[in-house]
Parts: structure tokens; C-alpha cells; sequence
């Protein structure tokens, strides 16, 4: 009984610490426009208004979900592979750029195909960003988190140096882009729903990662890996190809995830891309605790502290910087709560607690 | 190009060095001082945007710079405070807070950096090193920012204090071997958070010489990863604070070669000049890590040097 009791309370807790730590991410940003005269308890009901509150505000939440499920999973899938990579900013960047690049160089593509493929192009873009940080990390040694994060700033520099250079629309004055999707090549909304499709992909692809990690060998091998490489490594488990393919894989969503901006809300690639949805993403995937399953429910809740921002500043004149604020205070007590692992529920630690001695970690 | 044009650019690129380069000696420095205690504070980069911010407010409200700069080092202290005291609890990864510490710094001083925009405050004085040259480019290029020589005589201080100090030997054993530092009955924790404060403190240096050196005024791009590349600076400088001055003079020069580009007429390829430390960031890592030893210098404690 008592392992069944201890699984059912980790479960619990699983649950039980990333609520209490955003409850207390929403008291601490009450708190903190307090402290700036304004109401918090205005602050809050519009906050949920904003952001599920009717029918319009909770398809504008959808809407912004879809790109972050999407680089949530750029970080949760080398995570679970033992890696933490960041930098799905660049590779989403580089995929709005492959999705609208790839019509230069076939200019006859059109309609269901030709958008499929140009939906490839992104993901492969993205996956071959994601996957060199990956390579780099197992064949030269190189920390993935620093070296995730400086492609990050390089794909954003090529972006806007073809955007602005060889790909620019000469038509596009004021806001350099680069020529405009064909219109069958271009994502519709879902019938009847001022959502597009971006959003299906999203959860798709996270029920589709959660399938491959829970229910397939090689996503079994890549937990492995993540849980101890060493370990892996004297099972015979290909590690090296294992954390390559868990990168580029989140590579390829996050990839996806730009194709999809170009395709469904901007048409061509230009500076409205670059808005930051790759960091939230970090944010959602430490939320959900790299599990592909927590992905989507996650993320429909940071989309709509993005959709409620605007409300926010309309309304209370908060700075638009104020949903940012609030995630980094979710992220802090999302990470501090861990100390609270094994505590939260008195009964569940004593007999981990004590199994095992105090062990220092034998050189890596 | 002429040879007149050749010595303009290498003047700009000289003059750009200290002064691109400064902000990245002060987060080196205070990343080095905190990797030599066995934690990385990858959160710098909120660091430096909040202290940047802190910094121009304090000297945009007292009009004085100096009040500023002490401001900036007492915001930059507060986040490393913050960081230390996280990372210390159990079970909390350093690289993850890091990062949450960089939406975090972001995400406060945008939010109270907003009346920010506008107004101009009063910047730190520069010194005219270059007052004896007739030549108009010389004295441009060699007026530097009076946080500069501050940054190297820190530098001096740390390396002499890390090598000849009781402090410096602690933290360098709890940088080392945490077992040992226990067994001693030094507290790690205690020297560790004290490590992050004071290197966030060093950081919120350069976060000064930002907004109030160079270029001079608060805006939401005003950092462009520094904070991040200064992680990286680091590990290329081999943990050693002198080798932090070249190496931040380095960067600061890689990220003079666009604007210095653009000043004699070169404009193109701008936005692939500018991200030339990132690349050159990212040659290095791949240049100097091993994946079969840790690097030399490196804290055994440190988890980032894998």
C-alpha cells in the first residue's frame, strides 16, 4: 500500500506545486501594482477577464497559445533528454524565415502541398538549428544553455540582415518584409472560430511528443538518456544519436511554430516574428515540468496572460512590460517551489528520505 | 579604401573597444567572481538591464551620475542576492533560475523603466586620454568612460585578492570542493550567496556604463546579450580576472567593427557585423571545450564547464 500511496501523493504534488507557485506569482503581481496605486483586485479580474473572460478574449488566448505549445516543446524535449537548450527564439526565427524563403526558390508552389511543404521548410530549419547545438554539445563539449542562446542572437542577425538585404519586398516601405505568401499557401481559421489552424498543430504536436516519450522504445531511450547518461551509456544506448534527435526534434516544433506565424497571422517574414515567444516558451515548459502532456493547458494559460495584457494596459495604464513581469514571477516560484518537493504533503518523505545516504556526485 | 580611411577605421575600432568593451568587463568580472564560488549566474543579463535601468533613474531623479552608478551596483547586488538565495535552496538548479532571473530583470525594468524613455540624465565624465594628439579622431577614440580604469584596477584587485587573500581562498575552495570547504565548517551556502551578491554588484557596473556612458540613454535595446556573452567570455578567459580584461577588450572591439564599418561608409552586411560576438562567442566555445575533460581553471564545481 505504501507505494501506491507515495506515487499517488508525488502525483498530488506534481499538481499541487505549480498551482500554489502561480497562485502566489498572481499575489506577488498584485502586491507589485499595489505598490503603483492601482488596484490589484481590478488587476486580477481583468487579468481572467482578458484573458478567458467571453468568447472573444478566450479565442485571442487560444490563438497566442498555438506558437508557445509549440516552443514549450523545443525546450521540454531536450530536457527530457538531459540537455537545456533555450534557444527556441532563433530556431522559430529561422523558421518564419525557411517558410517564407522557400517560394524564392519555387516560385510555382501553391495550394495543400505547397503549404505543407512550406511548413517543412521551417521545421527542417529549426530542427537543423536545435540539432547543432545539440552536436555541439556531444562532439565538442560545448554547453548547450550558452550555445542554444548565442544561435539564438545569430539566427536573429541573419533573419534581419536577409529580410532587410536580398529577400525584402521592395514594396514593403515602412516595415521591411520579405514578399508575401501566395495565398493558397497561407493557413486558414478553424470553421467558425477566429482561431487558425496554428492551434491544432500545436496540440497535435504535444500529444504526439507525449505518445512518442510515454509509449515508444526510443522515447523511453531518451529518458533514459536524460535520467542518467552514464547509465545509458553502459547499456549500449546510442546517446550521442538519441540527444541529437531530441533536439532537432524541438527544433522542429519550434521551427514549425514560425512557419506557422509567416503562414496564418503575418504572410511574410518580417520584425513582428521576433515577439519574444520563444523565452515564454521556456517559461511554459519549466511550468509543465517538460511533461508534452501539461504542454497544451499550460500554455492556454500564459496565452491568455498575453491576451489579457493589452486589457492591462488599457484599462489600469500598466506598462505592456507587466505580463513579463508577472511570468518572471511565476518562473522564480515555479523553480522555488521544488524545495518544497516532498514536504508539501508530510506523510510522503520520510521513507525516500531515509533510503538513501548522503551521496556526493562521483565525477561526472 | 585609402590609408587614411584604413587608420579611421582602426581608431574607431580602438575607441569602440573601450567603449563597446567596458560593460562587458564589469559582467565578466562579476560573472568570473561568482563562477569562482561553483555557481553560474546566467541571469546577468537581467542584471544588467535592471541596474541600467536602476542607474539612469537614480541619476535622471538626483542628478548626479555617481548616484546612479552606486544605484546600479546596489540593484545588480539585490538580483545576485536573489539568485545566490534561490539557487540555494534544494533542489533548485542554478542554469534554471539563471534564466528566470533574465525574464525577471527584463520584465521589472521595462515595467518600471517606461517614464524612462524620454528624459536625458546626466552621464558619467570621460576622460580625454587622447589630449595630446592634434588629431581630431585620436582624441575622439581615446576619451574613455571613467568606469573604464575603475574596471581595471578591479580587475588587478581580483585577481591579486583571489590568489593572496584568506576571502580568496575560501572562495576558490567552495568553488572547488564544497566537501572540503564543509569539512573546514565554512558555510557554502553563506559564501556562495555572498559570491552572486558582489558579483551582481560588479555587473551592475557595467549596467551603469550603459545607460549612463555609452550610448547614453535608456531604451528596451539597450542590452543586446552581453550579460549572456559575458558567460561565455569567461570560460574564454579561463576563470582568471586579467584575462577577463582582454578578453572583454576583444568583444568590444568585434562589436565595433559595424558601427566603425558604417562610420567610413561600409553599410552592408550591418545587422551580420553586428552580431559578430555571438559568433565569435560560439568559435571560441567550440574552439577551447572538450567534451572529454573539463576545462583547465575551470571550478570543479561548477556544473556549466561539463
Amino acid at each position: 500500500m505504501s507505494t501506491a500511496t507515495t506515487a499517488w501523493r508525488e502525483h498530488a504534488e506534481s499538481v499541487l506545486l505549480p498551482v500554489l507557485a502561480l497562485l502566489g506569482a498572481l499575489l506577488l503581481f498584485g502586491a507589485w501594482v499595489a505598490f503603483g496605486g492601482v488596484s490589484p483586485v481590478d488587476t486580477w479580474v481583468l487579468l481572467f477577464r482578458g484573458a478567458f473572460g467571453d468568447s472573444f478574449s478566450i479565442q485571442n488566448s487560444l490563438q497566442r497559445a498555438a506558437p508557445l505549445m509549440l516552443t514549450a516543446l523545443a525546450v521540454a524535449l531536450p530536457a527530457r533528454a538531459g540537455l537545456i537548450v533555450i534557444g527556441g527564439e532563433g530556431a522559430l526565427v529561422l523558421g518564419a524565415l525557411g517558410c517564407a524563403a522557400l517560394p524564392y526558390g519555387l516560385p510555382g508552389l501553391s495550394g495543400m502541398w505547397g503549404c505543407a511543404l512550406v511548413l517543412a521548410a521551417g521545421a527542417a530549419c529549426g530542427a537543423a538549428w536545435l540539432g547543432l547545438a545539440g552536436a555541439l554539445r556531444q562532439w565538442r563539449g560545448v554547453n548547450e544553455t550558452i550555445s542554444s542562446l548565442l544561435l539564438g542572437y545569430i539566427a536573429i542577425a541573419v533573419f534581419k540582415h536577409l529580410v532587410e538585404g536580398p529577400l525584402r519586398d521592395p514594396g514593403s516601405l515602412n516595415k521591411p518584409s520579405t514578399l508575401a505568401l501566395n495565398e493558397s499557401l497561407r493557413i486558414a481559421s478553424l470553421p467558425g472560430l477566429d482561431v487558425h489552424w496554428g492551434l491544432v498543430w500545436g496540440v497535435a504536436a504535444s500529444l504526439a511528443a507525449a505518445v512518442w516519450l510515454s509509449f515508444t522504445t526510443s522515447g523511453f531511450a531518451v529518458r533514459v538518456v536524460g535520467g542518467n547518461a552514464r547509465a545509458a551509456r553502459l547499456v549500449g544506448l546510442p546517446t550521442n544519436r538519441l540527444i541529437l534527435l531530441a533536439c532537432a526534434l524541438g527544433g522542429a516544433c519550434a521551427g514549425l511554430a514560425g512557419a506557422i506565424e509567416v503562414a496564418a497571422v503575418h504572410t511574410a517574414a518580417n520584425a513582428s516574428v521576433i515577439a519574444g515567444l520563444g523565452y515564454t516558451g521556456i517559461l511554459v515548459a519549466f511550468v509543465a515540468r517538460h511533461n508534452p502532456w501539461m504542454v497544451p493547458p499550460v500554455a492556454l494559460l500564459f496565452g491568455g496572460f498575453g491576451a489579457a495584457g493589452s486589457l492591462l494596459q488599457r484599462r489600469l495604464g500598466l506598462p505592456d512590460a507587466s505580463v513579463l513581469v508577472l511570468q518572471g514571477f511565476a518562473f522564480m516560484l515555479i523553480l522555488g517551489s521544488e524545495a518544497l518537493r516532498g514536504r508539501l504533503l508530510p506523510a510522503a518523505r520520510a521513507p525516500a528520505a531515509r533510503a538513501t545516504p548522503h551521496v556526493q556526485e562521483v565525477t561526472a | 579604401m585609402t590609408g587614411s580611411a584604413w587608420l579611421d577605421l582602426f581608431l574607431a575600432i580602438v575607441g569602440g573597444a573601450i567603449r563597446v568593451g567596458t560593460p562587458f568587463l564589469f559582467v565578466s568580472l562579476g560573472e568570473c567572481l561568482t563562477e569562482k564560488s561553483g555557481r553560474i549566474n546566467l541571469g546577468l543579463e537581467g542584471v544588467l538591464v535592471f541596474s541600467a535601468m536602476a542607474g539612469f533613474g537614480a541619476a535622471y531623479l538626483s542628478g548626479s551620475p555617481w548616484l546612479g552608478v552606486l544605484a546600479a551596483a546596489g540593484s545588480g547586488a539585490l538580483l545576485g542576492l536573489l539568485h545566490g538565495l534561490v539557487c540555494s535552496l534544494p533542489r533548485v538548479s542554478d542554469i534554471a533560475t539563471g534564466i528566470a532571473l533574465m525574464l525577471l530583470g527584463t520584465g521589472l525594468a521595462f515595467y518600471l523603466g517606461k517614464p524612462l524613455i524620454q528624459p536625458q540624465a546626466p552621464q558619467i565624465p570621460s576622460i580625454p586620454l587622447g589630449a595630446w594628439s592634434a588629431s581630431q579622431q585620436v582624441q575622439s577614440a581615446l576619451s574613455i568612460n571613467a568606469l573604464f580604469p575603475l574596471g581595471v584596477l578591479m580587475a588587478l584587485g581580483l585577481a591579486w585578492g583571489l590568489k593572496h587573500t584568506r576571502w580568496g581562498l575560501v572562495l576558490r575552495m567552495v568553488g572547488d570542493s564544497s566537501d572540503a570547504a564543509r569539512a573546514l565548517g565554512t558555510s557554502v551556502t553563506a559564501v556562495r550567496v555572498a559570491a552572486t551578491a558582489a558579483g551582481g554588484c560588479i555587473a551592475g557596473l557595467g549596467g551603469a556604463s550603459l545607460s549612463l556612458y555609452y550610448p547614453g540613454s535608456w531604451n528596451e535595446g539597450l542590452s543586446s546579450g552581453q550579460g549572456l556573452i559575458a558567460v561565455a567570455l569567461v570560460i574564454f578567459a579561463r576563470w582568471s580576472p586579467i584575462r577577463c580584461l582582454g578578453a572583454a577588450l576583444l568583444f568590444g572591439g568585434a562589436g565595433a567593427i559595424g558601427p566603425a564599418l558604417q562610420s567610413v561608409g561600409v553599410s552592408g552586411g550591418y545587422y551580420l557585423f553586428n552580431a559578430m560576438p555571438y559568433a565569435l562567442t560560439l568559435a571560441i566555445l567550440v574552439a577551447t571545450c572538450s567534451p572529454r575533460q573539463s576545462l583547465r581553471g575551470a571550478p570543479m564545481e561548477l556544473g556549466v564547464s561539463r
